[in-house]
């Protein structure tokens, strides 16, 4: 499903080149868990922008359900982006000013699916993270462990095949990560291709594989033979 | 993603970012109604000069006495004796002079005239009845001098609104009174509208009297201090200058139009003089309209340009989240078009209640221009559509993530 063969990403700004990723080549089936762990500016991000066809590696191509990313118009990419991936940014990236339920919706706008089914299922998936009783407040009005589950609601809304979470519980109490990585397995059971990053070991270990990057390149690749569980709770009533 | 959609989608960006949305408009808004109050103001200050002009009588010729070479041997101008009541006549009854309407003969003095104990030193203009149109003479009371008047050498006189009021006080009561002139008695039979002018020549500072009763009773005269003719129109104007000049020459007997004994103006130059200062004004207004219609512009290029850091962000989220390109423009698009059309109406009625106002204040004629209204709107519309699609355009480019990164 997902298929990357020697790829680089170098930043240029001004005459300064960063290589933040340096011939990576890895393959991650269909159904797969996978967590991706390595220290702070080893390229996780990089990494995860191209995965989400965000951005185009320097070089090297990346096979996305048997097609090159860098051969497929702006347009087309956008189209897959919707459909296919759901994406949890590290930094959230909200719209501002906007209530939850619009940013959950937000998707949903752009793939034509009718207001009443919009509301329906983003409140379905903000209840699932716990943000029932905040709907209509507006995104700055958050706090940030709630923002991040903002966006975790929007990267599930779609039902994506693929999911890539950036730090998804960077901001979150252990409980209550606990609580999303039984999302993410209970969404695995039914198929669905899970990448996320952590720093934590304790987050990576609830996926069935873990891939470590230092300085650019693939350190380690390892299958983690017993994940932990977590519990699946759905329709929990709100937050403290 | 359908167009009501996109709308909505607007609606909700532009109402969700209040303050974005409010300097945007109000940008738009002084732009358009600075534009639109100064122009209408250029127009009516125009309109109310030419409507001066216009009271004056635009199509006058004036005939005067003396050559225009001020030679050593010639009196000043207008102090000879050669123009005559006979002269007028001529003019209007001649088959050679085709372009003219009315011919109006005058003579003028500055006398002493008293009623009681009041006096003044005022104009003395003897008139025939066609002085009242073709100097465009209304009456506040009583009637103008008439042909009768003239025939009659009746002892009568016409009062300019000054002169009864400084002779007697309240304008009314003038009415059947006496007023004496160098020893004689004259009754007043009429008072004339205010014309508002100022200076040597006041309409409003003057007594008119029945031309035959000024030459024989009052002043013992036999020549003419002016002939005031109207041409048929504007147009005419330069051939009845002509045919006037080379009819009278004639009459005189001279054959070199440089030994001429009279000298012909025509209210034109008065109007050219007039036009070209207006003509300055409008330009000055114009430029000035121009200038706040850029710095108008520059206020809603500045407030697109402001947030375009964010707008980027917001551009390479939504682009993430899966919108094409087709539909990001759309819906910047839109949001101008809102904006503009929201601001536009507002700035153009701010505008022309300024102007009303305004015009109200300094007394000239309201007039909107719809080239301005159109010019004001379709510039700023301009400058809104293209600077607000400048940032949804240049992020939709972009990769999302670099939009997203945008500083
Ligand atoms: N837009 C950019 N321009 C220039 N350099 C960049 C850019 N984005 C990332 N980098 C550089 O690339 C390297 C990898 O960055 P990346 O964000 O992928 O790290 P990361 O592994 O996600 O780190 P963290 O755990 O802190 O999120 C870093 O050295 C960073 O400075
Ligand atoms: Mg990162």
């Amino acid at each position: 499903m997902i298929k990357v063969s020697h790829i680089s990403k170098i930043y240029k700004i001004g005459t300064l080149e960063t290589l933040a990723l340096s011939d990576v080549s890895f393959e991650i089936k269909k159904g797969e868990f996978v967590a991706i762990m390595g220290p702070s500016g080893s390229g996780k991000s990089t990494l995860m922008h191209i995965l989400g066809a965000l951005d185009l590696p320097s070089s090297g191509t990346y096979i996305l359900d048997g097609e090159n990313v860098s051969d497929l118009s702006q347009d087309e990419l956008a189209d897959i982006r919707n459909r296919k991936i759901g994406f949890i940014f590290q930094a959230f990236n909200l719209l501002p000013r906007t209530t939850t339920l619009q940013n959950v919706m937000l998707p949903m706008v752009y793939a034509k699916i009718p207001k009443e089914e919009r509301v329906k299922k983003a409140t379905k998936y903000l209840e699932m993270v716990g943000l029932s009783h905040r709907l209509n407040h507006l995104s700055n009005q958050l706090s940030g462990g709630q923002q991040q589950r903002v966006a975790i609601a929007r990267g599930l809304v779609m039902n994506p095949a693929i999911l890539l979470a950036d730090e998804p519980t960077g901001n979150i109490a252990s409980s209550q990560a606990e609580e999303i990585m039984g999302i993410f397995q209970h969404l695995n059971k039914e198929e669905h291709t899970i990448i996320m990053i952590t720093h934590e070991l304790d987050i990576a270990n609830h996926a069935h594989r873990i891939i470590s990057l230092k300085d650019g390149k693939i350190s380690g690749d390892k299958k983690n033979s017993r994940p932990t569980k977590a519990k699946f709770i759905i329709n929990r009533e709100g937050d403290q | 993603m359908e167009i009501l959609e996109i709308l909505k989608e607007c609606i909700s960006t532009l109402t969700v970012n209040k303050m974005r949305t409010g300097l945007a408009i109000l940008g738009i808004i002084i732009g358009i109604g600075s534009v639109i109050t100064l122009i209408s103001l250029g127009q009516g200050s125009q309109k109310a000069i030419e409507d001066q002009i216009q009271a004056l009588g635009a199509n006058l010729l004036t005939v005067i006495p003396g050559g225009q070479n001020t030679g050593n041997v010639r009196g000043a101008v207008g102090s000879a004796t050669t123009l005559t009541l006979n002269d007028a006549k001529a003019i209007q009854t001649t088959d050679q002079i085709t372009t003219i309407t009315s011919v109006s003969p005058e003579y003028s003095g500055r006398n002493q005239a008293t009623a009681g104990r009041n006096n003044t030193n005022t104009q003395i203009t003897g008139v025939y009845p066609e002085y009242q149109e073709i100097h465009k003479v209304i009456m506040t009371t009583g009637t103008f001098i008439s042909q009768r008047d003239v025939d009659g050498i009746t002892r009568v006189a016409v009062l300019g609104p000054s002169v009864a009021a400084t002779l007697f006080g309240d304008r009314e009561s003038a009415i059947g009174q006496n007023i004496r002139v160098k020893g004689q008695t004259l009754q007043v039979i009429g008072i004339t509208q205010s014309k508002g002018g100022s200076g040597f020549n006041n309409p409003d500072d003057a007594i008119y009297i029945p031309l035959s009763t000024a030459l024989k009773v009052i002043f013992g005269a036999d020549h003419l201090t002016s002939i005031a003719i109207e041409a048929k129109n504007k147009e005419v104007m330069t051939d009845a200058q002509n045919q006037i000049g080379y009819f009278l020459l004639s009459r005189h007997k001279l054959s070199d139009p440089t030994e001429a004994d009279f000298s012909i103006f025509s209210q034109n130059d008065i109007l050219n003089t007039a036009s070209s200062v207006t003509g300055t004004f409008t330009t000055l207004l114009g430029g000035i309209a121009a200038i706040s219609l850029l710095v108008g512009g520059i206020g809603i290029m500045n407030i697109m340009l402001v947030t375009v850091t964010e707008r980027t962000r917001e551009v390479g989220l939504r682009k993430a989240l899966g919108a094409q390109k087709k539909v990001i423009i759309t819906q910047f698009l839109i949001e101008s078009i809102i904006l503009t059309l929201t601001g536009g109406i507002m700035g153009m009625m701010l505008g022309i209640g300024v102007s009303y106002l305004l015009s109200h204040f300094m007394s000239v004629p309201f007039t909107i221009s719809t080239v301005s209204i159109f010019l004001a709107i379709g510039v700023s519309a301009v400058i809104g559509i293209v600077f607000g699609l400048y940032p949804a355009n240049k992020a939709s480019n972009l990769q999302p993530i670099e939009a997203l990164r945008y500083e």
